[in-house]
């Protein structure tokens, strides 16, 4: 381990250590009321709970399943979609200019609002949430592929064309490997929308789901109960961030080393 | 203007004549608006099969090898991989590139990365190699080598080229025609037949030779009117601007 990463995690140790530690004090001494503010041991005791007791609806592996399903297999609806309709769009400009009124209406549209309409449509169950988190997934990558396929470079297409590309060839080897830069790129805020979409959709109205939990401890001015879900997320959006990562580096593999990743090594 | 079968003609003029913007017509690429080009009695209608294009800035793929880059040509045109990634290994090892088939492009020198896109150029067998000022950006000295290079490859299969460039001398030592271009609308105002025998060994030597500097003073003399007069219609543009508004 180089001397950098050793005091960059000595300070990340310190700054948990500060935070945590100064909210326990804090609270212990009455300084802040506990009742609004929860506390870092009553929060522990609530994840120790949750873990052995499960929750009022059911283990806590159960709750954190179902939303990771959710989000994830509206990641996956949304960002597959944002990329079809991006690069589609990005390459036929007619339809880019037609379509592009009601696209940038309905962004603006407060998107939580479509998830009573998704409720009703599809009920209660996981359908909804995973429609909502693919909706608000699609339009991050949508935007970002859609940009992506017009900043490439003409030299690169034309050079294609001339060696005998056809325009679905263009498309495979020149427009989407030189999009995916900023298709990855989106690909971080996404996987966070794809939890908010799973997350507010459960608490719109769901019978399992962390969402429910929360809402559940809320509605029982449990704030401890309120953290320990956040917690739960936070770590999870922690794990999707390091997978999306390697993803990249897989992917992007071919890039010159920035210079700021040359200095962090 | 044209431009027989195996010749090399190199086209030079003043900056904005629209040397590159004749190219991309015969590659059809851009469609004229006023006149017709034609390949072989053919008028140009689309992208031919028989051209190649080596463009001024690199139009290799930065996310593939350059083994991957070469064989491009070929797998576009429905080649099967083995046989396109062996002709590319065969292409590469002629440009001096053996070795360096799984780097990537942004980890080679200017010079080897023209070299790579030559190899792609000349894989798919062209019959006319269009060329945009390929060594505009390169040094001297690597510049000296690249021609050296191109005219040996060029020897090979003998396909007819048009190599746009500013630099004449570049121009004399390669082409066995040089074409001056007007400035303004650009329009044929000259071709200068180059007499100097083949094969013409090294491009540096060639340049010393009593015939060369005749044919430079030649062709100097009917190009330097039209960069000045390019020079003049660029410098006086903004006065013109100036006075309207």
């Amino acid at each position: 381990m180089t001397r950098r990463r050793l005091r960059v995690y000595t300070a990340q140790a310190a700054v948990f250590v500060i935070v945590f530690g100064g909210w326990q004090l804090l609270t212990s001494l009455k300084v802040v009321d506990p009742f609004f503010f929860g506390q870092p041991s009553g929060i522990v005791q609530t994840l120790v709970n949750w873990i052995r007791h499960g929750t009022s609806f059911g283990s806590i592996w159960l709750q954190i399943s179902v939303t990771m399903e959710e989000a994830v297999i509206g990641f996956l609806i949304g960002t597959a979609a944002g990329v079809l309709v991006g690069v589609l769009l990005g390459q036929v400009r007619f339809l880019a200019t037609v379509l592009s009124p009601y696209i940038k209406a309905v962004n603006a549209l407060p998107r939580i609002v479509l998830g009573e309409l998704f409720i009703i449509v599809l009920g209660l169950g996981i359908g909804s949430k995973v429609v909502l988190a693919g909706f608000l997934v699609f339009f991050v990558v949508f935007f970002n592929a859609f940009q992506g396929v017009r900043e490439v470079d003409g030299n690169l297409v034309n050079n294609a064309r001339i060696l005998g590309a056809s325009r679905m060839q263009v498309v495979r080897s020149v427009v989407i490997p030189s999009a995916m830069t900023w298709i990855i790129a989106s690909l971080h805020v996404a996987f966070g929308f794809a939890v908010i979409g799973a997350i507010v959709g459960e608490i719109l109205g769901a019978q399992h789901g962390l969402g429910v939990v929360i809402t559940n401890s809320g509605n029982n001015f449990d704030t401890n109960g309120v953290f320990a879900g956040m917690i739960i997320i936070g770590a999870i959006a922690l794990v999707a961030e390091w997978l999306i990562s390697l993803l990249e580096r897989r992917l992007l593999a071919w890039r010159p080393q920035t210079v700021a990743e040359a200095t962090a090594a | 203007m044209t431009v027989e079968p195996g010749e090399f003609c190199a086209v030079v003029g003043p900056s904005g004549c629209g040397k590159s913007t004749t190219l991309t017509m015969v590659a059809g690429l851009d469609r004229a608006s006023e006149g017709t080009v034609s390949i072989g009695g053919q008028p140009v209608t689309g992208i031919g099969r028989g051209t190649s294009f080596m463009f001024q800035t690199d139009a290799l793929l930065p996310w593939k090898s350059v083994l991957g880059n070469v064989a491009m040509g070929p797998l576009f045109r429905g080649v099967p991989k083995k046989s396109a990634l062996t002709d590319a290994r065969d292409w590469l090892r002629m440009v001096g590139l053996a070795g360096f088939e799984d780097r990537y492009p942004h980890q080679l020198s200017g010079g080897m990365r023209k070299r790579v896109a030559l190899a792609a150029a000349l894989i798919n067998e062209p019959s006319i190699l269009l060329m945009d000022e390929p060594f505009g950006a390169l040094d001297v000295q690597t510049k000296a080598i690249m021609s050296n290079e191109l005219l040996t490859l060029w020897d090979q299969s003998k396909p007819s080229v048009i190599f746009v460039t500013h630099d004449l001398e570049e121009a004399i030592a390669l082409a066995d025609k040089v074409v001056v271009m007007t400035a303004g609308p650009g329009t044929v105002k000259a071709v200068f037949d180059i007499d100097l025998p083949r094969p013409r060994g090294s491009v540096q030597e060639i340049r010393f030779g009593q015939r060369f500097t005749e044919l430079h003073h030649e062709i100097w003399e009917s190009l330097r009117d039209e960069v000045t007069r390019a020079y003049a219609l660029t410098a006086s543009a903004p006065a013109a601007e100036g006075v309207l508004s």
